[in-house]
């Protein structure tokens, strides 16, 4: 009976069958009704593949491996159990990283496997450590920015085109050489392997730094797109099929959001990628004919105007997760709810640090997903918003992108919060968004600048509802 | 199996699964963006497959530690990639 398991029919059915679950759940996580399932159908593939790779006779010792397998399940389950939902950019990107040096160590243990390896292994071996290497620095700086261990702002050296271009030729002449192994480098072929892998940490660091923390959904999505086209590289080093299904789903997948994210942006890859945005334009960004006055108002008088509203419109960013104002967000909507108010929540694409961050705190704070709506539904029916309050946003409310042409992000789809009659702009200080370019929406006739913190704001509003 | 016929039908499998991916993906709403990316993320923790063969099986000492310490990163991607999911999964609620 343990023959039959052991054989590799048996095996190479089984990893079709996981693949097909990889298929459906990935169907499933595309609709709120079924995602939760989908996850789960996924997460079966995933223990299926791994039980019937660890029952295979290919595998004589257990020991180590047992280490390993049971020292990842703590630390995962430890970290998906701790992290607070506004830190979920930064252990995305975090895991992310893990899954691209995963890879890379598949490809290096090959690699250095006395067993000989065919050419194509070779060069599989090559493009996994290249790409693994990539996702894994790439990853970590990603990390690094949006934990605010380094600075969010674009990092932007001098000449960083030509290094970055030079290390991907040295990349590319590295793997030609451990392809067809000349021997000019007179240097023996696992040195370099090694030489590989730090020009592509090298190239990952580079590749991220320059990116700013608003563009820092494009960079995450890219980045998990990677992470899958390494493991797909790896399924060429094993010849292993599920690899390679599972690894180009997550490859097209992150290149989907990707492109929805630039989209939503109105920039292109390459521009985000090595535009430097906020470092090129913060000198030449100001359009220096900016006219009107601030004008601040209190909370007390805040709740008379909303008090008498018939719909208003929230459009929170990355300042409702940085002051965790998600909860009172929720309560204070409740209450304008019962007030006889409509009370609708508009989300930009980029709004926040990765793709879908505002919509994940606005669902732990128990806000029902079919009032979340995308700038596409809520703009025609601006003009009957009585009410539009922005929460820590800036760039995706500029008005410039429709009515400056000079602007930076001229041409960007915004949500239109400035037709709405009153704006409500909740905000820390005066101080720029983080593309770093001026927002003339604070200026507007109709906008109304509540400054201080966004929850503080907020929890003023509820109580005066409530009293 | 021939490398070569085995490599056509490897890369058969890619092409076919890469346009697969596309259309599946293709019409997720933006409430679910963050959920798809970090389950898509748990799915690519399936090099963990070739970890455990690099960990388990023949080698030397130093192939066998270095897929000893891939099984351990591919782990915390797989285990903590879906619970993370679930976890968000959980709260999107329709009242």
């Amino acid at each position: 009976m343990m023959a039959f398991f052991q054989s590799s029919i048996f095996v190479n059915l089984a990893y079709i069958f996981a693949s097909i679950l990889f298929i459906f759940g990935l169907k499933m996580l595309s609709s709120p009704e079924t995602a939760q399932r989908g996850n789960l159908v996924s997460a079966s593939g995933m223990l299926i593949a791994i039980i019937v790779t660890l029952v295979q006779n290919e595998i004589i010792a257990y020991e180590y491996l047992l280490i390993a397998l049971i020292g990842g399940l703590i630390v995962g389950v430890l970290a998906s159990s701790l992290v607070k939902m506004t830190s979920m950019p930064e252990l995305v990107a975090l895991f992310n990283g893990f899954g691209g040096i995963a890879s890379l160590l598949v490809g290096v243990a090959e690699f250095i496997n006395p067993s000989s390896s065919t050419l194509i292994q070779i060069i599989a071996i090559s493009f996994t450590v290249l790409i693994g290497g990539i996702t894994f620095s790439g990853s970590l700086v990603a990390f690094g920015k949006l934990s605010e261990i380094i600075s969010g702002k674009p990092l932007v050296l001098f000449g960083q085109r030509f290094v970055l271009s030079a290390l991907l030729l040295v990349a590319l002449l590295l793997v030609l050489e451990l392809i067809i192994s000349t021997g000019m480098l007179n240097i023996s072929s696992q040195t370099i392997l090694f030489v590989l892998i730090g020009v592509t940490l090298i190239l990952g660091v580079l590749l991220t730094a320059p990116i700013g923390g608003a563009d820092m959904p494009v960079v995450i999505a890219l980045l998990n797109s990677y992470s899958g086209l390494a493991a797909s590289s790896a399924g060429f080093v094993i010849n292993n099929n599920v690899l390679i299904v599972a690894g180009a789903l997550v490859g097209a997948s992150g290149l989907i959001l990707t492109n929805i994210m630039c989209k939503a942006m109105n920039r292109s890859l390459s521009n985000v990628l090595f535009g430097g945005f906020g470092a090129a334009t913060s000198s030449s960004g100001g359009s220096g004919q900016i006219q009107g006055e601030v004008k601040p108002i209190t909370a007390e008088d805040a709740y008379l105007i909303l008090e008498a509203a018939n719909s208003v419109l929230v459009v929170p960013g990355y300042g409702m997760a940085v002051s965790q104002a998600q909860h009172v967000v929720r309560e204070l909507g409740e209450l304008l709810e019962d007030n006889g108010c409509e009370v609708k929540y508009a989300i930009h694409p980029v709004a926040g640090r990765m793709p879908g961050h505002m919509n994940v705190l606005l669902a732990e704070a128990n806000v029902s997903y079919d009032v979340l709506a995308e700038p596409d539904d809520v703009n025609p029916l601006m003009d009957t918003v009585d009410v539009c309050i922005v929460i820590g946003a800036n760039d995706v409310v500029n008005p410039d992108a429709r009515e400056n042409e000079g602007s930076p992000i001229y041409g960007m789809p915004v949500i239109e919060v400035d037709r709405a009659r009153t704006v409500f702009i909740l905000k820390r200080s005066m101080a720029a968004g983080f593309a770093g370019i001026d927002n003339p929406l604070f200026l507007k006739e109709n906008s109304r600048m509540l400054f201080g913190d966004a929850k503080e704001s907020i929890s003023t509003l509820v109580s005066e509802f409530k009293s | 199996m021939e490398s070569q016929a085995l490599l056509v039908l490897l890369l058969f499998v890619l092409v076919l699964s890469i346009f697969l991916g596309f259309e599946l993906i293709n019409k997720v709403p933006s409430t679910l963006h963050t959920p798809l990316m970090s389950g898509a993320n748990a799915i690519s923790g399936i090099t963990i497959v070739g970890a455990l063969l690099a960990s388990g099986g023949e080698g030397t000492f130093s192939s066998i530690l270095v897929g000893t310490f891939a099984v351990f990163f591919a782990s915390i991607n797989v285990v903590g990639g879906y619970l993370v999911t679930n976890r968000m999964l959980k709260m999107f609620k329709k009242k």
